[in-house]
């Protein structure tokens, strides 16, 4: 029987650029800013790095396909390097490459890097793209955000929440998000927001508006990962090690047959149950100290919480009109500001997402530290709720 | 004895949104006051993703409901407006009414009478095995001209065979055939150019159109008395009424023309005249529809029986299905008469693989899915391995088209490109089983809601405009788009 990956890779440095408009350089900067960071933290050489990682999602508007772009970006000779893509998860595909290398003993040290150029597409919001030549003969084209809007009506209509309910209540999922990416210096959006404009903003796909929907954005983010005695014996102390990675991903059943009620993912819960087993988590309100999860459209992270158990199934909404994911909440939700503040250059916000819970677990975190966190979940989707991909990454401190 | 030979079934649509000609007039009356004069009533107006295919198909649909489509011979398609000039637009509407792929498949079209010229033909040639006729117009007219209120849009079908299914026996028919040109358009040009209104009326139908008629009914031995329902389709308001004086036709034996909640259909018009005689006709009553252009065609049946209870919509449902639309800019937009600025996110590429389209056309056209032989799960897209199951080459064709179906999720989407938008999709799950994304087109002012009734209608996809190419593919709308008004008719 499998036994896990538990503790077996520990996070030697990370590295995370500055996200947003970054108009001033292209993806060969954010991935050395990135890189930079993160081999400064792990304190080695970058001839070190034994084998690497690339995630990006939008090969057209980024740097191309294949791993090339990276190699080059990084001059990572001889080594072998990987390009994965898996949509919005395309950044936990990345981690998840590099952790089984180190888990495997094939390499001692592997580098998950990911970055997104979205913001040279001269437009807000995602491109379009084919769908492959046969899909594109039937489904239609819908926007990311008309993917998420719809589990809006799915959850309504079984929890039997009234449209303003549901309305203010995903606005005070994004209220909260900007409260906790005014404090965070490398966020894309750092400025906090009234409830009364987010819930008066132009609506983008019923019913989202503007503030459900998060930043797109450039940026990088990556990890360097090693066995954790090597940590050690490059001087590591106090190790943030791997607890649990899971990847879920769809086989038609939600968007083909009558068995899902559209008022969660069932990715995410298939993800969570392996998660939560590979890391012997047997109470996750209990045991997680913090949350970065996939809240692509305020409507996703709301019913997140229930698919990862931290809130009864139709509870949601109620939780967190009762802040308790917020910053001072009982499972502080997207202390960094999440993909609707700090960004999402999709390629990046899986690693982004373990970035900031790396941060928060070494005591790093700044003005948003948080009180002694010992383990932290990170949900990563892509796709859209009915046909998709969940990733979940779950770090702690080693020995917990 | 002789074979009796006619009409078997018969359908109709109209597309659902009906501009109001005030709304017209009202944007023309800075340099077309006069329009007022004809700012009354509604014009049938489709919607960007409807054109002569589609209507074709949702005309043909409503005719064969509740009967075999793969016993279906022929299918003839009269246009003068079909989309492509070369690619048997016919063939095409006859994968999506899942017709056999032995089943002939011609276009005619060259004039407005082109519809009741094939009918005329299907009629003569009759035989063992029923034939379908269907004529569909989606007419274009320059902003600002008469013909813009005039004219409309629709499709009319009709079965033609012999033998007891007959409704409507085929009498005979009567045609001139003479260079008087009320109207023409040189291929390729957007806009019809026609002549003045009274030399048409008073020169040409006055002339050309009782005569014909005259003709029809003295060889087969009938007085004008006998008229219990009379159509002409081609003419100027009124003309219908001028030639019924003339043939001494009581004045309530001219079926209404459609120009107040319609307009013009072209092509279809003189077919959708019939549908309007065979919804009201009783057996022993005769119908004559003529269609005027360069002349004209004139056919004559005795109705025979009743048609069957299919829960067809024929041309009063169609009518009654109605949007009411007000925005004039919209019907520029969808006709392209008006370059609106969509923004980047139009300028994506939607080339198509013809062979991948070949590969699935009955998936794609006929939106026939499949029915797994081990779980039964009834599935959309066909795929090599059951969703459900996960058994491999078990799936058998199932036909959704006719398939009760609901809103499972929904969303209105204002920031994909959509020629009108906001783009409505969600999940549709039908109650056989089957679920798929699906765009959802002809939402009335009441929206949708999970649980929202949904019917299929047959409707371009996406407009390949850098090779000219349109994806077809099947949309869901409300069953009822507008709950709350009173049907009109």
């Amino acid at each position: 029987m499998a036994s896990g990956i538990k503790d077996k890779v520990a996070i030697l440095g990370m590295g995370c650029s500055r996200f947003g408009e970054r108009w001033d350089c292209g993806t060969e900067q954010l991935l050395n800013e990135a890189f930079g960071e993160a081999l400064k933290d792990a304190g080695i050489e970058r001839k070190q790095i034994e084998a690497a990682w690339f995630g990006s999602a939008l090969d057209k508007a980024n740097v191309g396909n294949s791993a090339i772009p990276l190699s080059t970006a990084l001059r990572l000779e001889g080594i072998p390097v990987s390009r994965v893509e898996n949509m919005c998860a395309t950044g936990t595909e990345a981690l998840r490459g590099a952790v089984y290398a180190v888990a495997s003993g094939a390499v001692d040290i592997a580098l998950a890097i990911g970055a997104e150029k979205l913001k040279d597409t001269g437009y807000g919001g995602l491109p379009v793209n084919s769908k492959g030549t046969f899909n594109d003969l039937w489904m239609p084209y819908g926007s990311a955000p008309a993917g998420f809007a719809q589990l809006a009506a799915g959850y309504r209509a079984k929890y039997g929440v009234s449209k303003e309910d549901l309305k203010t209540a995903i606005g005070r999922v994004s209220w909260k998000s900007h409260q906790n990416g005014a404090k965070n210096p490398k966020a894309h959006l750092q400025k906090a927001v009234e409830m009364e404009t987010i819930l008066k903003a132009p609506i983008i796909a019923e019913p989202l508006g503007v503030f459900d929907c998060c930043g797109v954005s450039d940026g990088a983010a990556c990890a360097i990962l090693t066995t954790p005695a090597i940590a050690r014996s490059l001087g590591k102390k106090d190790l943030v090690t791997v607890k649990a990675l899971a990847l879920s991903v769809s086989s038609g059943r939600e968007q083909s047959t009558s068995q899902w009620d559209g008022s969660y993912v069932m990715n995410t819960r298939n993800a969570a149950k392996a998660a939560y087993k590979e890391a012997g988590i047997s109470d996750p309100q209990a045991q997680l100290s913090m949350l970065e999860v996939h809240d692509c459209f305020s409507i996703t992270e709301l019913v997140t919480m229930e698919d990862l158990g931290v809130s009864k199934d139709g509870e949601a909404w109620k939780d967190v009109m009762n802040g308790k994911f917020d910053a001072d909440g009982r499972i502080p939700c997207q202390i960094d500001g999440g993909l609707k503040c700090f960004g999402h250059p999709i390629g990046a916000s899986g690693l982004r997402m373990v970035y900031e819970h790396y941060l928060q677990l070494t005591g790093r975190a700044g003005p948003r530290q948080l009180g002694n966190p010992t383990l932290g979940l990170s949900h990563n989707l892509g796709g859209v709720p009915y046909n998709g991909v969940c990733g979940i990454s779950i770090v702690g401190l080693q020995g917990v | 004895m002789q074979t009796t030979s006619g009409l078997k079934s018969f359908g109709a649509f109209i597309p659902r949104r009906r501009l109001q000609r005030a709304a017209i007039a009202a944007a023309h009356a800075w340099a077309f006051p006069g329009l007022k004069g004809q700012a009354k009533g509604e014009r049938a107006m489709c919607g960007w993703d409807e054109d002569v295919i589609t209507m074709a198909v949702e005309a043909g649909r409503d005719c064969l409901r509740g009967s075999d489509a793969s016993r279906i011979a022929g299918l003839t398609l009269a246009s003068t407006t079909a989309p492509y000039a070369d690619m048997n637009n016919a063939v095409f509407v006859g994968t999506a009414l899942r017709l056999s792929s032995s089943a002939g498949g011609a276009d005619v079209g060259g004039s407005t009478r082109a519809g009741l010229s094939a009918l005329i033909a299907a009629c003569r040639a009759a035989g063992e095995q029923d034939s379908l006729v269907i004529a569909a117009d989606k007419r274009s007219a320059r902003p600002g001209s008469v013909q813009e209120m005039q004219t409309g849009c629709g499709a009319g079908a009709v079965s033609v065979g012999q033998g007891a299914g007959v409704i409507a026996r085929f009498l005979d028919a009567e045609t001139v055939s003479v260079p008087f040109i009320d109207h023409f358009r040189k291929a390729g040009a957007d806009f019809d150019y026609g002549w003045e209104e009274r030399w048409i009326r008073d020169e040409g139908i006055a002339r050309i159109v009782p005569q014909a008629v005259s003709r029809l009914l003295k060889r087969l031995n009938l007085s004008g008395e006998r008229v219990a329902h009379f159509g002409l389709s081609g003419g100027p308001a009124k003309s219908d009424a001028a030639v019924a004086k003339a043939l001494k036709l009581a004045p309530e034996r001219v079926l209404p023309d459609l120009s107040v909640n319609v307009g013009d259909t072209g092509t279809a018009h003189p077919l959708l005249l019939l549908v309007s005689a065979l919804e009201r006709a009783q057996p022993g009553d005769i119908i004559v529809i003529a269609a005027f252009a360069q002349g004209c065609e004139v056919i004559a049946f005795e109705m025979q029986q009743a048609a069957s209870d299919t829960g067809r919509r024929g041309l009063a449902g169609s009518i009654a299905q109605r949007i009411e639309e007000t925005a004039y800019l919209k019907l520029l937009s969808y006709e392209g008469q008006l370059d609106l600025d969509w923004g980047m996110r139009a300028e994506t590429d939607h080339k198509t693989a013809l062979t991948q389209l070949y590969r699935s056309a009955d998936q794609i056209f006929g939106f026939v899915g499949g029915q797994c032989s081990a779980c039964q799960q009834v599935q959309f897209p066909r795929l090599p391995t059951c969703v459900n199951c996960g058994e491999s080459d078990t799936q058998k064709p199932y036909p959704l088209v006719d398939e009760p179906a609901r809103v499972a999720t929904y969303t209105a989407d204002w920031l994909q490109y959509s020629p009108s938008p906001p783009l409505y999709m969600g999940l549709v799950q039908f109650d056989c089983g089957a679920r798929l994304l699906m765009e959802m087109v002809d939402v009335g002012a009441a929206g949708i809601e999970v649980g929202t009734p949904l019917t299929m209608s047959f409707r371009k996809k996406e407009r390949d405009k850098l090779r000219g190419w349109d994806r077809y593919f099947w949309k869901a709308s409300p069953i009822n788009p507008n709950p709350s008004a009173s049907p009109s008719n």
